[in-house]
């Protein structure tokens, strides 16, 4: 039994000295820059920035507006996360069609623009710790929903987001899996997306990485800023509370 | 037009250490695209960087580097406040050149 742990111990470790070597050059960067450039121009048929853009910290304000969404606006009156935000200021300042973009396939058009603004959005709150608000009684009840969904066994293959999250030391090939029922720790699970995929080239942010997992869980796509995902992003996020946000993060 | 890079140029010692983060899609000419078709090949050729107008650096470069590149690499005989600007050139001739200030 010994050796096979140490085998464990040096797949985990390589991966996080791999982190490390690149954590110097995340390409997230590039997406930072274009995301601040896209915040600051004037946009959209009504040639307007989103620099006055409510994240829920009050017009404008960016910094720290991440390690607290998702959570309830009363001008929507819905629980929305940052990327439905992003396109509710879009649409209210910009005049941009949000249904429209919600519809359009990750990474073009519009959506690619999404993409920047949450990464840069994100990066204004890096190493702030995870404080989503439970005091308005939609969180709460987002965050019970988002507790059903990730429990929830259904599918071809009869799989749960909790098959796979569900427990501590699980993996899928050399990469541990978060457990995310609880906090697993700084950086990681919800306190680490968006994050740059060097395997793919691409940022994904956390619409994109639950749409991956309902694609591995062969469930029908949940829709782009969907109650269902937004729902999980509250189960995540209230749980991971009080771990250090590293978004956008560099993953495999 | 190009996206820009991102330069840091830090003096580590009697050296400056440069990081150079380039925006590039880097297609290796071998992929196929969802109706089969082949993506044609698109990546940087060369790269070259200049210390305060002089050419310090320069490398070549083909389809096998990754999308969004990260080049480091150091430099002799600089000191604070001098200039490092890099310079790529990609296959269809675009090109791209940025600036950075060694601190």
């Amino acid at each position: 039994m010994p050796l096979i742990a140490t085998a464990q111990k040096s797949a985990a470790d390589g991966i996080a000295e791999y982190r490390k070597m690149l954590e110097d050059g995340n390409p997230a960067e590039l997406f930072e820059a274009k995301g601040e450039d896209l915040w600051k121009t004037r946009r959209g048929p009504k040639q307007a920035t989103l620099e006055q853009c409510d994240l829920g910290q009050g017009p404008g304000v960016v910094k720290g507006a991440w390690v607290q969404l998702p959570r309830f606006f009363a001008d929507t009156g819905r629980v929305q996360d940052l990327e439905s935000r992003l396109l509710t200021c879009m649409e209210i300042l910009q005049g941009f069609n949000a249904a429209e973009i919600a519809k359009m396939p990750f990474d073009k058009g519009e959506q690619a623009n999404v993409t920047a603004l949450a990464a840069w959005v994100s990066s204004q709150s890096r190493g702030m710790k995870m404080a989503l608000p439970q005091g308005h009684a939609e969180e709460r009840r987002y965050y019970e929903l988002g507790k059903r969904a990730f429990y929830f066994r259904g599918g071809p293959m009869d799989f749960s987001c909790a098959s796979c999250h569900g427990e501590d030391g699980k993996r899928i090939r050399l990469q541990d899996l978060p457990n995310l029922t609880k906090n697993p720790g700084d950086g990681v699970g919800f306190a680490a997306w968006p994050a740059y995929r060097v395997s793919s080239g691409e940022l994904w942010t956390m619409q994109r990485r639950l749409n991956d997992c309902f694609r591995q869980q062969r469930f029908p796509y949940p829709g782009f800023g969907s109650e269902a995902t937004i729902a999980l992003g509250v189960y995540m996020g209230v749980n991971a509370k009080g771990a250090e946000s590293i978004a956008p993060a560099l993953k495999r | 037009m190009a996206d820009p890079m991102r330069i840091r140029a830090q003096m580590a010692g009697d050296k400056a250490t440069i990081r150079v983060l380039m925006s590039h899609e880097m297609e290796t000419g071998l992929r196929k695209d969802a109706a089969g078709q082949t993506i044609p090949a698109w990546f940087i050729q060369t790269v070259t960087a200049a210390l305060n107008g002089k050419a310090v650096f320069s490398a070549q470069w083909g389809p096998s580097v990754s999308k969004n590149p990260f080049l480091q690499f150091n430099l002799k005989d600089t000191k604070a406040g001098d200039k490092v600007a890099v310079t790529w050139v990609d296959n269809r001739g675009e090109t791209r050149t940025d600036e950075a200030t060694v601190s």
